[in-house]
C-alpha cells in the first residue's frame, strides 16, 4: 500500500524538510569553505567523541527506561492533580542549562539538601561529579520528555482493545505483552533517538558536572577549535561527527520502529481493570512519587532561590522577556509552518526516513549553525538586524525533531481512518488539511506549540553570535546579571523566565485540549 | 489631521538628523554592554561630547570577540574594538586588521605599556575569592596540599579559565605538571565560564572559586556585604590587561581616534571600577572608589609578554589536560 | 448511468478479482458473495482506491479508469467512518456540495432541506458523537443527497443496526436513489437486504466479479459457491 493515493501531497513537506536541510547542510558547507582543517582529529577528539557517544547513550537509555514504568503508572492511574503533573513535565526541558545546574547542585550538590540530610545522619555528603552525574542532570532534562512521548504511545491504545483484554481475563503481565509492549515498540525507538541526539550537543551541564576536562565532549571540542583555535575546518569536521552519529542513530531509530497500527477507537476515556493489586498500586505511585521528588526539588530550589528578587527585577529584564516572548511566538509559527506538512508526508509514506533530518537539525552544534548563519548573512545584511528572525528559525529547527514525534503517529491514525472519505469526497489539499487534518490534530498541535514556545523562551541558542544589545532575550539577560554578580536578581529573573515559559506551555497544550469533545 | 502632519514632519526632521551624524561602531564582549556593565554610562559620556552615535555591540567574551572579527574580516562594521586582552593581542594584531594608535597616556599599570597598536582601559588580577571567615592559603602550592576544595573554569572556554594556566605556568615554569598534579584533588570541577563557577562558590559547593581580586569589591561597595575575600599568593598574581583597537579599514578614522584618547580620559577610567570591577588604567584624578582600599594588593605581577602568550599557552594547555583527565 | 467493468483486473496483493459486466443506468444491484472473495476490492476498484491492473471503466459512457476518487461520479457510504467526529451534522453534510465548506446562503438551505428529508430537523448542530447510530447514517445520507452522483456505492455501511433500523435505512437509501436517479451498487451480506432493495445482483466468487442476474432468481436457485455460503 505504499502508493496508496493520499488526500494530500507530499510535496509541501518535502519542500519542509529540503528547508532544513539547507540551513543545517549550508551552514556547515560555509564554514568549511571558510578555512581548512589545519589539523586532522587527534587522539583528544577521539577521547571527547568516545564520551560524547557514552553519556548520551547512557542518558537516552536511562531516560527512556525510567520513563516506562513512570508513564505507566500515569496511563492507568487517576489521580488528583494527574494532569497538572503532566503539564508539569515539561519544566525542566526548558530551563537555560546554568539556572538548571544551579538547580539540580542546589539538591544533589556537595553543599546541597540531601547532602545536608546526609550529614546530619553522620554519612559523607553525595559525590555528584562524574560521569554518573552528567547522565544524573541529562535524565533530569529528559526524562519528562521521555514519559510525554511515551504516554503518548500508551493513549494511542483505543479503549476498546484494554476492555476486550479485561473480558478475555487478562493479567498486568498478559497486557503488557498483548497491548502495551506493542505500542511502546513504536515509541521507544523515536524517543531514545530524541534524547540521544540532544545529549550529543551537551557542553556546560557534561563540563560541569562532569568535573572536569575528563568529561570533553564533542560541543567543547568544537568550542576549543573556533575560539581558541580559530580552526573553523575543524569545527565543521567535529559538527559533521555529531551530526552523522545523530543521522545515524535516526536511521536506526526508523528502521527498528514497527509499523503496527491499533486502527482508530472511539475516543472514550481509559479505565484499566488490571493492576488492581497492592503491589502494581504500590509500585506506580512509587515511580510516580520518586519521579516528583527526583524532578521538582530541582525547581522547588529555583523557585525559592528566584523568589526573593522577584519584586525588584530592573526594566530590562522585562523587556528582554517581551522580546523572548516575540521569538517564541515567531519560532512557534515556523515550526508548525515546518513541522505539519512533514509529519503529515511522513504519515502518507510508509517509512518515516524524513523524521532524520529533524533529527540531524537538532544534534547540529548551535556554535557551527550560529557561524554558518552568521557567514551566509554578514556579506548581504546587518547580522545584528536579523538576529531575532535567525533565532527563531534555530529554535524551530531545533524543536523540530519533537513536533515530529508528536505529529507523526496522530497524522498516520487520521489518514488510515478518514483518507478514502475525504478522497471520496475531494476532500484533498489545502482543503483537507483546513477541514480535517488541523482539527484532528488540535491536541498535538498545542502540546508542539507549547513545547516550541516554552524551548524557545529557554534558549540561547545561536544567540550569542547574533546578540543585540537592544533586544536582548530574557535568557541572555540572565547570563548577563550572573556576570554582574547579581545573582540574586538573575535567580528571580530565572525564575521569570520559568514561569513565562511554563505559562507559554500551559497555554497552548490546553488550548489543544479544550473544545475537543470529541 | 494638522497633529499628524506635524508628527511626520517630526520623524523625517529626526531622521535627517540621525542621518547627518556620524556613527561609531565599537565591537566589545556582552558584559560591557549589558546594563549593568559600563556600556550605558560610557555611551553617554562619549556621545556629549563627540556629537555621533556611539553604536556598543556585543560579542560574547573577548576570545568570541576576536573569532568574530576573524570571520568577519576586511568587511568588518567595527571600527573600534574594545575587550581584547593580552594573551589575544599578538593575534589580534597578526590579522592585520588593526592600525597604530597616538594615544598618550601615564598608564597607572603594575607593567609598562608600549603596545603600538593596542590601548589598555583597565586591568586586574586573578585570585581565588572565598568567604571571609575561611584561613585561606598563602600560595598555590599551599591550596594544592590543602583539603580545600575549588571550582575553576576551563581554558578552552573562558578567560580566567586561561588566566590561571597561564599563572601557575608564570610562576612554575617546568614544575607546573606537578601544581597542577597537587591541584587536581582540590578541583570540585571545572565550567564553561566564571558566571557557572561563582555561581556554583555562592551555592556553596566550593570553598573558594577562580575570579579576580577586585570581586569582594562588589560585594562591599554594592550590597554592602563583607563577608567575601581574595586569596594573596605568595608566588604574585597574574594579571589581565583589557585594551582597544581601531580597525585599520574604518571609514570614521578620526572618531575612532577620538574614542581611543577618550577611553583614557577620567570620562570613561572613572566608570570602570564599579561596573567592570576592575582598576582603571589611568586611575581618575578623584581616586578609586571607597572600598578599593580593602582590596589585597599582591606583591608581584606576572605576565607573560603578548608575543609569547600564544605558544606558552598551548603547551600549558596539554599539561593542565593531562594531568587533569587521569 | 450505466456502468461498465470492461476487462478489469485488480490485484490487491496476491488476491486477483476479474470482472466484465455491464449494470444498467438506474439499477440497483446487490454484490454478495464469500467472504474475502472481492466484494470489497471490486467497490474500491469502482471508487478508485485500488488503481486497476487491467481493463477500464466506463461510466455513462466515460471512461473514468484513471480518475481521482473524489472527481468520479460516485458517492460512498463506507462500513464505519462515513463522519467526521469533529464536524457537526451539517458541516458533514455540508462537505457533499463544498468540500471546503464555505457554503453560500443557497447552499446552507439546501443542507437544512437534506436534513429535514432524512428526518433529523433541528439536529444539525450536533456532533457525530451526539447521535444515534441510526441518526448518523441518516446525517451521511443526507450527503449523498447533496452529492448528486451518477453512482451510489455502499460497503455494507449499515450492517451494525438493527433489523427494524436497516430496513428503514434501505427504504431511504431507495427513496435517496430514485431522487438523484442514481445507479446503486450495495455490498451485503444479508439476503432481504437484497431483496428489498435490488432487483439485481452480482455474484462475487472465486475470483470473479459475475454479470447482474434478477435477485430474485438468483436467491431462489442459488449457483453452487452461493449456495454454500448462504447455506441454504
Amino acid at each position: 500500500m505504499a502508493e496508496r493515493t493520499q488526500p494530500i501531497r507530499a510535496l509541501p513537506g518535502a519542500i519542509a524538510a529540503g528547508f532544513v536541510l539547507a540551513v543545517v547542510l549550508g551552514a556547515f558547507a560555509v564554514v568549511v569553505s571558510g578555512a581548512d582543517a589545519e589539523r586532522g582529529l587527534g587522539p583528544a577528539d577521539l577521547a571527547a567523541l568516545r564520551f560524547t557517544l557514552l553519556q548520551a547513550a547512557l542518558s537516552a537509555g536511562l531516560s527512556v527506561a525510567l520513563a516506562i514504568p513512570v508513564a505507566r503508572a500515569l496511563s492507568r492511574r487517576r489521580f488528583r492533580g494527574r494532569t497538572l503533573l503532566i503539564a508539569f513535565l515539561g519544566a525542566p526541558f526548558l530551563l537555560p542549562v546554568i539556572v538548571a545546574i544551579l538547580g539540580m547542585l542546589a539538591v544533589f550538590g556537595r553543599n546541597g539538601w540531601i547532602s545536608l540530610v546526609l550529614v546530619q545522619l553522620g554519612l559523607p555528603p553525595i559525590q555528584i561529579y562524574g560521569l554518573h552525574g552528567v547522565v544524573l542532570a541529562h535524565v533530569f532534562f529528559n526524562l519528562p520528555l521521555a514519559v510525554r512521548l511515551i504516554l503518548q504511545a500508551w493513549q494511542a491504545i483505543p479503549a476498546e482493545r484494554f476492555r476486550l483484554a479485561a473480558q478475555l481475563g487478562c493479567g498486568s503481565r498478559d497486557i503488557w505483552f498483548l497491548l502495551e509492549w506493542p505500542a511502546l515498540r513504536r515509541a521507544i525507538p523515536g524517543a531514545l533517538a530524541v534524547v540521544f541526539a540532544i545529549c550529543l550537543t551537551s557542553f556546560a551541564v557534561a563540563l560541569t558536572l562532569g568535573g572536569g576536562p575528563k568529561a570533553t565532549t564533542l560541543e567543547l571540542a568544537i568550542y576549543q577549535a573556533f575560539r581558541f583555535d580559530f580552526d573553523l575546518g575543524r569545527a565543521a569536521l567535529l559538527g559533521c561527527i555529531q551530526v552523522g552519529v545523530a543521522g545515524l542513530a535516526g536511521l536506526v531509530a526508523m528502521a527498528t520502529l514497527s509499523d503496527v497500527g491499533f486502527g482508530g477507537g472511539l475516543d472514550r476515556s481509559m479505565d484499566r481493570w488490571d493492576g488492581a493489586g497492592g503491589l502494581a498500586k504500590a509500585g506506580d505511585a512509587l515511580a510516580v512519587c520518586l519521579t516528583v521528588a527526583f524532578l521538582f526539588l530541582p525547581l522547588v530550589a529555583i523557585v525559592l532561590a528566584g523568589l526573593p528578587g522577584l519584586d525588584t527585577l530592573p526594566a530590562t529584564v522585562w523587556r528582554a522577556a517581551g522580546v523572548s516572548l516575540l521569538v517564541a511566538f515567531a519560532s512557534t509559527c515556523i515550526l508548525l509552518a515546518l513541522a505539519l506538512p512533514m509529519a503529515a508526508t511522513i504519515a502518507g509514506a510508509r517509512r518515516g526516513w524524513l523524521e532524520t533530518v529533524g533529527l540531524m537539525g537538532l544534534a547540529t552544534s548551535p556554535l557551527v549553525i550560529g557561524t554558518g548563519l552568521f557567514l551566509v548573512i554578514n556579506p548581504v545584511a546587518d547580522p545584528f538586524l536579523l538576529a531575532l528572525p535567525v533565532t527563531a528559525v534555530v529554535n524551530a529547527i531545533m524543536a523540530l525533531p519533537f513536533a515530529l514525534r508528536i505529529f507523526v503517529p496522530a497524522a498516520r491514525d487520521v489518514l488510515q481512518v478518514y483518507g478514502r472519505l475525504a478522497l471520496s469526497l475531494e476532500l484533498t489539499g489545502r482543503t483537507f488539511w483546513r477541514v480535517v487534518l488541523l482539527r484532528r490534530l488540535r491536541p498535538q498541535i498545542g502540546f508542539a506549540a507549547g513545547l516550541t514556545a516554552a524551548l524557545s523562551m529557554g534558549d540561547l541558542g545561536v544567540i550569542a553570535m547574533f546578540a543585540d544589545p537592544e533586544r536582548a532575550t530574557l535568557p541572555l539577560q540572565v547570563y548577563r546579571l550572573m556576570g554582574a554578580y547579581r545573582m540574586e536578581s538573575a535567580q528571580a529573573a530565572a525564575l521569570l523566565l520559568l514561569m513565562l515559559a511554563f505559562g507559554l506551555f500551559w497555554l497552548c497544550d490546553r488550548g489543544g485540549r479544550s473544545g475537543d469533545s470529541v | 489631521m494638522k497633529s499628524a502632519l506635524t508628527f511626520a514632519a517630526c520623524i523625517s526632521l529626526a531622521g535627517a538628523a540621525l542621518a547627518d551624524t556620524p556613527e561609531l561602531t565599537v565591537y566589545t564582549y556582552d558584559s560591557f554592554v549589558s546594563d549593568w556593565g559600563p556600556g550605558p554610562a560610557v555611551e553617554k559620556a562619549f556621545e556629549e561630547t563627540c556629537g555621533c552615535d556611539l553604536k556598543l555591540v556585543g560579542a560574547g567574551d573577548g576570545a568570541a570577540l576576536l573569532a568574530r572579527l576573524k570571520l568577519e574580516g576586511e568587511r568588518t562594521r567595527a571600527d573600534v574594538v574594545l575587550g581584547l586582552d593580552t594573551n589575544l593581542t599578538a593575534a589580534a594584531a597578526e590579522t592585520g586588521l588593526f592600525s597604530t594608535h597616538s594615544v598618550t597616556a601615564e598608564y597607572d599599570l603594575p607593567v609598562a605599556w608600549e603596545d603600538p597598536v593596542f590601548v589598555p582601559y583597565d586591568w586586574g588580577y586573578f585570585a581565588f575569592v572565598h568567604n571571609a571567615d575561611l584561613q585561606a592559603p598563602t600560595s598555590l602550592k599551599a591550596l594544592a596540599e590543602s583539603e580545600l576544595k575549588i571550582v575553576i573554569q576551563d581554558p578552552r572556554s573562558s578567560t580566567p579559565g586561561l588566566g590561571l594556566l597561564m599563572w601557575v605556568k608564570t610562576a612554575y615554569g617546568d614544575e607546573a605538571p606537578a601544581i597542577w598534579a597537587g591541584l587536581a584533588d582540590n578541583i570540585v570541577t571545572v565550567t564553561k565560564g566564571w558566571s557557572e563557577a561563582y555561581g556554583l562558590f555562592l551555592e556553596g559547593e566550593a570553598d573558594m572559586v577562580l575570579s579576580y581580586t577586585t570581586s569582594p569589591a562588589y560585594h562591599l561597595i554594592a550590597e554592602e556585604d563583607t563577608s567575601k575575600a581574595a586569596a594573596s599568593f605568595d608566588e604574585g598574581h597574574y594579571m589581565q590587561i583589557e585594551v582597544a583597537g581601531k580597525v585599520a579599514g574604518t571609514d570614521q578614522q578620526e572618531l575612532a581616534d577620538q574614542f581611543l584618547q577618550f577611553i583614557v580620559t577620567d570620562a570613561f577610567q572613572s566608570i570602570i571600577p564599579t561596573t567592570n570591577w576592575m582598576y582603571p588604567a589611568v586611575t581618575p584624578a578623584g581616586g578609586l572608589p571607597d572600598g578599593f582600599e580593602t582590596l589585597i594588593q599582591p606583591g608581584k605581577a606576572l605576565l607573560v609578554p603578548a608575543g609569547e602568550a600564544q605558544a606558552i599557552r598551548d603547551a600549558a594547555l596539554d599539561e593542565w589536560l593531562s594531568a587533569l583527565s587521569q | 448511468m450505466a456502468i461498465r467493468f470492461e476487462n478489469v483486473r485488480l490485484q490487491a496483493g496476491a488476491f486477483t478479482l476479474t470482472a466484465d459486466l455491464e449494470i444498467a443506468s438506474g439499477a440497483r444491484v446487490a454484490v454478495m458473495g464469500p467472504s474475502g472473495a472481492g466484494k470489497s476490492t471490486l467497490l474500491a476498484g469502482l471508487c478508485g482506491f485500488l488503481p486497476l491492473a487491467v481493463g477500464r471503466i466506463v461510466i455513462a459512457g466515460q471512461d473514468i479508469t484513471n480518475a481521482a476518487p473524489g472527481a468520479r461520479p460516485v458517492a460512498t457510504l463506507f462500513q464505519d467512518g462515513n463522519l467526521f467526529p469533529h464536524l457537526t451534522a451539517a458541516q458533514n453534510v455540508g462537505l457533499g456540495l463544498r468540500p471546503d465548506l464555505r457554503l453560500s446562503g443557497e447552499e446552507a438551505c439546501a443542507v437544512q432541506t437534506a436534513l429535514d428529508r432524512v428526518g433529523l430537523a433541528g439536529l444539525g448542530d450536533r456532533k457525530p458523537a451526539q447521535l444515534s447510530g441510526g441518526q448518523q447514517s441518516r446525517v451521511a445520507l443526507a450527503r449523498v443527497l447533496l452529492q448528486r452522483r451518477a453512482v451510489l456505492a455502499l460497503d455494507e455501511p449499515f450492517a451494525a443496526l438493527g433489523p427494524a433500523l436497516k430496513a428503514e435505512m434501505l427504504d431511504l437509501v431507495g427513496e435517496v436513489a430514485q431522487e438523484t436517479k442514481a445507479t446503486v451498487l450495495m455490498i451485503t451480506h444479508d439476503p432481504a437486504d437484497a431483496r428489498r432493495l435490488a432487483d439485481e445482483t452480482v455474484l462475487v466468487a472465486e475470483g470473479r466479479a459475475n454479470p447482474p442476474a434478477p435477485t430474485g432468481t438468483l436467491l431462489d436457485d442459488p449457483p453452487a459457491a452461493l449456495q454454500e455460503y448462504l447455506g441454504a
